[in-house]
């Protein structure tokens, strides 16, 4: 809701200076939006916490049973012959002061080894896929908005409709096998440091950004067309602009709002999108763990991998939340 | 101006927090090795669960223990048996019980420790140890006398029946004239651990920077998800052997990915290959086929009805197709199966009934249910996995064409499909079994009364009694009937289970390229073999 401006009179001067600054309100937003993140992440940690052990079966199940007493001991080691309270509570405790727990199936380096080294693996991937698809969304959006209903506007969204409809799992094995396979250009998977260098981060970035880029693609042709319309644009064509200046300091500023309300969706998307492309490019992130812990029933790697991808989610959505905040004058946050 | 500079910023610091905090670490220091080197590159499955030997159950584990470990013996690369290895004798009592080895001595840890008897003593208590929980603990326990006993924390570590006679000769008992016991030992269950750095580095012993062993290679890094690294160990007795300058495994969980890897040349051993893609190799000359010593197989659930009625098990194992299903379902050259006991050098095996549609529906309706009237829809249930899938459909189709009955297919993840098996909640379970050395007793002792492997149930006093008495004598013809008169009553009178087809090897591997790999019947290739040609 617009607020009204008040005359700039001289008995007016401190409300006006506190009216064109706006800053009490928008930090009163950030701090209680900001707090709010705590409940959430306790919310989540905790239904995770019961609901994981609902499934049947355990960390400990193998082929052939172990005998019961030797059973017993290795639950005892690992608390779990304690009420499920108990553990929970005593696992709180623990990730309070910063410790995840050993993992139960991976026996030689605990929970907090492998987030903290898995963890960069996934967010950099993540950044990067994020940014080709930003950069080239937004690039193919607007060329598609200016063309609009041209050769260039069909290709790129036939592309971009490709991207949102096939699934990853299709894409990547199909880049895998004409990029590698085929054409020799790239190696099939594993991750950059090793003696293919950057070259492994290529496929993977390209896969998972797919149909983000796509999307961004949409929405920014959308947004820069409808925005294209409006009289500010008309009145700035009017005045004898140059269309280059037009686009990127006028149109851009306006268009690119729901685009940037789609980044946190979209983070979160390619934060689990990862996963699949991390288990097909043999990636060494954190998906491919929270995947293969569910299967093992390795509580502690699970509940470590759900709190990480918890954070990351709920911080992003926040940032992105302040960023639309500031980029829109037109929304107040009483 | 100020706000567009505050979005910027925040941006950027966004991006620059992420980056800066997750740059792509340093990894494989040693990744590329140089042109001169001899590389060695396996595709391993699974990442392992854990470097510990007393601590897994893997076959992926399996193979990076053939490296950094070695037994008192070690598999020959071409028959699997039992080589000299830690130990460079032994002789066995008249009554095949006691084993004493006498330890070689120039054996030595990497870190130029001796190896001694004690410590051998000291690696078997530790794996049967109740509180270390050794999922494979279950193995020692079979053969050393008195070690069930103290896994099972009934008695105490001086039961069992291992001695120290000097620092170099360690002697046990075994329960009985077991003729396989002397390959079993060079399973990694029996392997003979460092206690000397598990007591200096406790649970972190088995990191790249603390690991001490035995073996022809040493650990020299270990990056999760990514690479194992051994490089030659000059400590090791036979150093002389080991031709690799490098082995790497890679763990890759995907099968297409590790085909295409093996097909790119990023890997130079692939140890399985996708169904799809098995019509292709086949075409190749390092598609790598051979026997493997397992057997595929349907569980019934024998205490349910009508599955408690023999007539009807027979009936179902005796009305599909076994060779339409090895060539059109399987095709990779697996052997329709009618016994349990896969194909082994001088045990008889037994006929099986075969596959009659005539007869099965002849004991079908003997049973109440001529052409499959009133016939219950059972479940057939398998773990989450395309092949496993593709034969349940074969069967239930064959089933239904061939009996006039119907099934219905369930699908569970891996760990619920365990304990459905385990809590015996199902009338049809699909089940495999890899022997684990080379005597049909490993897939017959599954089947005693209660065992921990008998999820269906069966329970046959005189089939249990059969293989108690096998466990007493010693190896000859005579055990061997005895063991294939308790065969036949499982499979020929009571057909407890429904034998499919037996395993092969799959593996991609040029040979022209690599020496010292063998197929065998175990499927066991030690890397400390493997050489360039």
């Amino acid at each position: 809701m617009l607020k009204p401006r008040r005359p700039a009179g001289l008995f007016h001067l401190p409300a006006s200076f506190l009216f064109r600054y706006n800053t009490r309100p928008m930090t009163q937003y950030i701090i209680r939006r900001f707090l709010g993140l705590f409940p959430t992440l306790f919310v989540i940690i905790t239904i995770s916490f019961f609901v994981i052990r609902v499934a049947p079966g355990g960390p400990f199940d193998r082929e052939k049973a172990l005998p019961p007493q030797v059973l017993e001991n290795i639950e005892a080691k690992y608390n779990m012959d304690k009420p499920l309270v108990v553990q929970y509570g005593m696992y709180m405790w623990d990730v309070i002061r910063g410790d995840l727990g050993p993992s139960y199936r991976y026996l030689d380096r605990d929970v907090n080894y492998y987030i903290f080294n898995s963890l960069p693996v996934s967010m950099f991937l993540g950044v990067v896929s994020l940014t080709i698809a930003i950069v080239l969304g937004v690039g193919s959006g607007i060329i598609s908005a200016v063309r609009q209903n041209r050769l260039a506007d069909y290709l790129s969204m036939s592309f971009a409709v490709v991207g949102i409809s096939v699934p990853l799992f299709v894409i990547g094995p199909v880049l895998m096998y004409f990029l590698a396979l085929q054409w020799q250009l790239l190696p099939t998977s594993g991750w950059v440091g090793g003696r293919y260098g950057w070259l492994p981060l290529i496929m993977p970035a390209v896969t998972l950004a797919f149909p983000y880029f796509a999307y961004i693609a949409r929405l920014t042709r959308a947004s820069v067309i409808e925005v294209l319309r409006s009289d500010y644009i008309r009145t700035a064509r009017a005045k004898g602009l140059k269309e280059s200046v037009i686009i990127f300091k006028h149109v851009l500023k306006g268009a690119m709002l729901p685009v940037v309300s789609y980044l946190g969706p979209a983070f979160a998307g390619i934060v689990t999108g990862s996963v699949v492309v991390e288990q097909i490019f043999r990636v060494p992130g954190l998906g491919r763990f929270f995947v293969k812990s569910a299967f093992n029933r390795d509580y502690t790697l699970i509940m470590g991998t759900v709190i990480v991808f918890s954070v990351i989610l709920v911080v992003m959505n926040f940032i992105v939340d302040i960023v639309y905040a500031l980029l829109d004058p037109r929304i107040s946050y009483k | 101006m100020k706000k567009t500079i505050l979005v910027v910023g925040l941006t950027a610091l966004l991006v620059s927090l992420v980056f800066v905090s997750c740059g792509p670490k340093q990894e494989g220091k040693a990744a590329a090795a140089p042109a001169e080197e001899a590389e060695f590159i396996i595709g391993n499955g699974a990442e392992p669960e854990s470097l510990d030997p007393h601590l897994v159950s893997g076959v992926p584990e399996h193979r990076i223990m053939m490296g950094i470990y070695e037994g008192l013996v070690v598999p020959d690369p071409e028959k699997a048996t039992a080589q000299p290895g830690v130990a460079e004798s032994w002789t066995i009592s008249e009554d095949g019980t006691e084993y004493t080895f006498t330890i070689r001595s120039d054996a030595q840890w990497s870190d130029g420790e001796p190896i001694t008897a004690q410590q051998v003593y000291d690696s078997w208590i530790r794996v049967l140890a109740p509180d270390l929980a050794a999922p494979y603990a279950w193995f020692p326990s079979m053969f050393i006398k008195g070690a069930a006993e103290f896994n099972a924390g009934e008695a105490g570590p001086e039961s069992v029946a291992m001695r120290v006679i000097d620092d170099k000769t360690f002697q046990f008992e075994t329960v009985g004239p077991l003729p396989y016991t002397l390959d079993a030992l060079a399973h990694y269950s029996f392997a003979i651990v460092p206690t000397h750095a598990i007591e200096k580095f406790g649970s972190e012993w088995t990191l790249p920077e603390n690991h001490v062993g035995n073996g022809p290679y040493l650990l020299s890094e270990w990056s999760p998800q990514q690479r194992i690294v051994l490089t030659p160990n000059p400590n090791y007795w036979n150093a002389g052997k080991v031709k690799l300058d490098r082995v790497v495994f890679l763990p890759v969980d995907d099968n297409t990915t590790a085909h295409n890897m093996y097909l790119n040349g990023e890997m130079d051993w692939s140890t399985d290959v996708p169904a799809g893609q098995i019509e292709a190799a086949q075409l190749r000359d390092d598609f790598q086929v051979s026997p493997y010593l397992g057997t595929y197989y349907y569980v019934f659930n024998n205490g349910r009805e009508p599955l408690n009625d023999p007539r009807v098990r027979k009936a179902l194992s005796m009305a599909f197709d076994r060779d339409l299903l090895v060539s059109t379902v399987t095709k990779a050259g697996e052997l329709p199966a009618y016994s349990i006991v896969a194909d082994m050098t001088g045990y008889p095996a037994i006929d099986g009934l075969g596959d009659d549609y005539d007869t099965a529906r002849q004991l079908l309706a003997d049973a109440g249910f001529p052409g499959g009237k009133g016939f219950p829809a059972l479940s057939i249930l398998y773990n989450t996995h395309e092949s496993h899938k593709a034969i349940a459909e074969f069967i239930q189709e064959q089933w239904r064409e061939n009996l006039g009955i119907n099934v219905t297919l369930e699908n569970q993840e891996w760990a619920t499909y365990l304990a459905s098996r385990r809590a015996h909640t199902f009338d049809i379970a699909r089940a495999g079994w890899i022997g684990d050395y080379q005597d049909p007793n490993t897939f017959l002792d599954m089947f005693v009364t209660g065992g921990a492997m008998n999820g269906g149930q069966y329970s046959n006093s005189e089939y249990d009694r059969l293989i108690g008495k096998a466990a007493r004598m010693a190896a000859g013809p005579d055990r061997f009937e005895t063991l294939r008169q308790a065969e036949k009553i499982f499979i020929e009178e009571d057909m407890g289970i429904m034998p499919i087809y037996f395993y092969v090897n799959k593996d991609m591997i040029d040979l022209d390229k690599w020496d010292g790999w063998y197929a065998n019947i175990m499927g066991w290739h030690p890397v400390g073999d493997i050489a360039e040609s």
